[in-house]
């Protein structure tokens, strides 16, 4: 890849020509926008849409949007929804069957033709992206459907410059610079975005926003604007000891004690960029002519996952979240080499109760049994 | 099987909703017709026909004596008995009676209290007779009940999911109430059933189609008084439709030991 080293300076009304030069190419654009009192993801025709001005403040179980006192157009870090949604669908039909005269006639999932630009990645979606790749397409069995997308995917990444309190990244070493994985990856300051160019079609598209090469001073803000978001976190977790600590502690008393807190509501793990669990049902019509095997999102903690051979294998709460907590931070890393949490604190901001995972690490190595 | 299973429908206390999702199921009520032999159902045909029945189901809650003997003549005529709806599965709206001096509420309603003859509670079918397989809602998600008669019909297990609402608020992309808003909202503790729709709309779940398995009220409950919600509040969000559903009754007692507390009765 011709990757230019420069970087590159365009003012913020030229963003809506790349949108538009997207929108051309065939890109379906998506990015941030305000609804449901949150900034969720959605699609974006202009950018009047973008969350302008405004901000989100998150602690442990709660969220709420609030007014900047500047008009910046990324000023915010992470919401409810994940970037997940448009490689890996909440439902998708995987295939049909309907009866002929000559038996069953098998009806394969039809090609995908979306593609999907997706504006506004942060640097732990970025690596929350890598880490469903190895999910989904390493190893002899693809996800067709996410292999489509993905192929086909166009990333805005845009570098953070400020940091919630739920926010870990630099513990989980994912951000918050934007380093690979993107096309382009913007830096917001008052006068407009840096841009770093990292693919061929990256640089293709940034010609329509008549950028310039960045000055020192650009660069210079720029730089002190990301490092604001670095100062902002303060939330840490200590990976010094994973894998290993939580699987070595299977019957440490706190799993109990999480356990009384968890509602099992699975919340944590539908808003997690990484979670990927699904279940396969078979769908018939009234008539037995047809059937539709679907795939929708499920969650270790519904009781009903771990139904195995008559019974739930996982039939209380704390095992449920003992599960996750080992899976995402233990042995996720022997099954795909990485850990399977990226720090972007979603699972804390939107757990109902606020059950914070940094604070479950803690308290088992505080008490381990080694 | 051979023959088709004969169905019969009985109402008890309760408002018919349940039972007229059957027949709202207008796309499916040919197809469904194939599949069963519709043999008792007072809401659609005048044609009553005696039992045995293969599956009977089951709308309403008892509250009068003579309820609570016909549905064991109903448990004796019937090979599988469904509940349909909260009523019949917990006791429905009308259990609020169990916390109420029923005969105060009869003179105060009715002109001539003198006709009313009626149980001091309202209980689920439950409580009464063996139940082989429950449907929750207020009212029920008719897909739910049309599933449970094609397995029955197929001799498969009903795909009913038990999960909270929350995984279907997650679906549909809702952003949850009680972390971005601070509003109190069931869905947490609640059944799937009804697809997350008062969330989508601007409300928090009223918890109609009753507790999920595990459902953590205390938790829950915690936490909304940290929100600022006091006893007063949450004891109806949870005395509502599924009122005497164990987890929610319970929570909801619980809560008044805590309302009598805080008034500082003497103990």
């Amino acid at each position: 890849m011709a990757q230019t080293s420069a970087v590159l300076f365009f003012s913020k009304p030229r963003l809506q020509s790349l949108l538009d030069e997207l929108r051309t190419r065939g890109y379906c654009v998506v990015g941030p926008t305000i609804d449901q009192e949150a900034i969720i993801y959605d699609e974006i025709l202009s950018v009047d849409e973008l969350p302008r001005g405004w901000t989100d403040e998150q602690a442990p179980g709660q969220y709420r949007l609030r007014r900047r006192d500047d008009d910046a157009w990324f000023g915010y870090v992470v919401g409810p929804h994940s970037w997940k949604k448009y490689l890996f669908p909440p439902k998708t039909t995987l295939l049909s069957a309907e009866k002929t005269a000559n038996g069953w006639e098998f009806i394969p999932r039809a090609d995908d033709s979306t593609s999907f630009a997706l504006l506004g990645v942060r640097a732990c979606e970025l690596a929350a992206i890598r880490i469903q790749d190895r999910v989904f397409l390493d190893g002899p069995y693809q996800d067709p459907l996410y292999r489509e997308r993905r192929q086909r995917l166009f990333i805005v990444a845009v570098n953070c410059t400020q940091a919630a309190s739920t926010c870990f990244c630099t513990s989980m070493k994912t951000g918050p610079r934007c380093e690979q994985g993107f096309d382009l990856a913007l830096t917001e300051i008052d006068s407009g975005f840096l841009c770093d160019v990292g693919s061929d079609v990256g640089q293709d598209v940034i010609a329509v926003c008549s950028a310039v090469e960045a000055t020192s001073e650009q660069q210079q803000s720029a730089a002190s604007a990301r490092q604001q978001a670095v100062d902002q976190i303060e939330r840490r977790m200590d990976t010094s000891d994973l894998p290993g600590l939580l699987l070595g502690n299977l019957d440490h008393p706190r799993w109990k004690e999480v356990g009384d807190r968890c509602l099992s509501c699975t919340n944590c793990t539908m808003v997690c960029p990484t979670c990927f669990c699904s279940s396969v049902t078979e769908i018939r019509d009234l008539n037995m002519d047809r059937v539709d095997r679907e795939r929708s999102w499920d969650s270790c903690f519904n009781p009903d996952f771990s139904y195995l051979g008559g019974s739930l294998v996982r039939n209380d709460t704390a095992s449920r979240y003992r599960q996750w907590l080992t899976h995402k931070l233990d042995s996720w890393q022997n099954q795909f080499g990485t850990s399977g949490c990226v720090g972007c604190g979603r699972c804390i901001t939107w757990c109902p109760v606020g059950i914070d995972l940094t604070e479950e690490v803690a308290a088992i190595r505080e008490t381990s049994t080694p | 099987m051979s023959r088709k299973p004969r169905l019969a429908v009985f109402k008890f206390a309760s408002c018919d909703g349940c039972q007229l999702s059957l027949l709202d199921a207008e796309d499916e009520l040919l197809a469904i017709c194939d599949r069963v032999d519709i043999a008792h159902f007072a809401e659609a045909s005048s044609d009553l026909q005696p039992g045995p029945y293969d599956v009977a189901l089951i709308e309403g809650s008892i509250t009068t004596a003579e309820d609570a003997a016909r549905i064991r003549r109903v448990r004796l005529d019937s090979k599988f008995l469904i509940t349909i709806g909260a009523c019949a599965t917990a006791g429905g709206i009308q259990a609020l009676r169990n916390w109420a001096n029923v005969d105060d509420w009869v003179d105060s309603i009715y002109p001539s209290p003198e006709f009313i003859s009626t149980l001091s509670t309202s209980t689920p079918i439950a409580q009464h007779v063996h139940v082989d397989f429950a449907l929750h809602g207020c009212p029920i998600n008719y897909h739910q009940l049309v599933d449970v008669l094609v397995a029955l019909a197929e001799g498969r297990q009903p795909r009913i999911p038990s999960h909270s609402v929350c995984l279907d608020c997650k679906h549909r992309g809702t952003v949850c109430h009680v972390v971005a808003r601070g509003v109190p909202c069931l869905g947490p503790v609640t059944q799937s059933g009804c697809g997350a729709l008062c969330p989508a709309y601007d409300r928090g779940c009223y918890g109609c189609f009753g507790p999920s398995v595990p459902a953590n009220t205390s938790s829950l409950l915690n936490k909304f008084r940290m929100l600022g919600q006091s006893p007063d509040q949450l004891v109806p969000l949870l005395r509502n439709f599924n009122a005497a559903a164990p987890e929610f009754q319970r929570a909801a007692d619980q809560l008044t030991i805590l309302r009598s507390n805080d008034e500082g009765t003497p103990s």
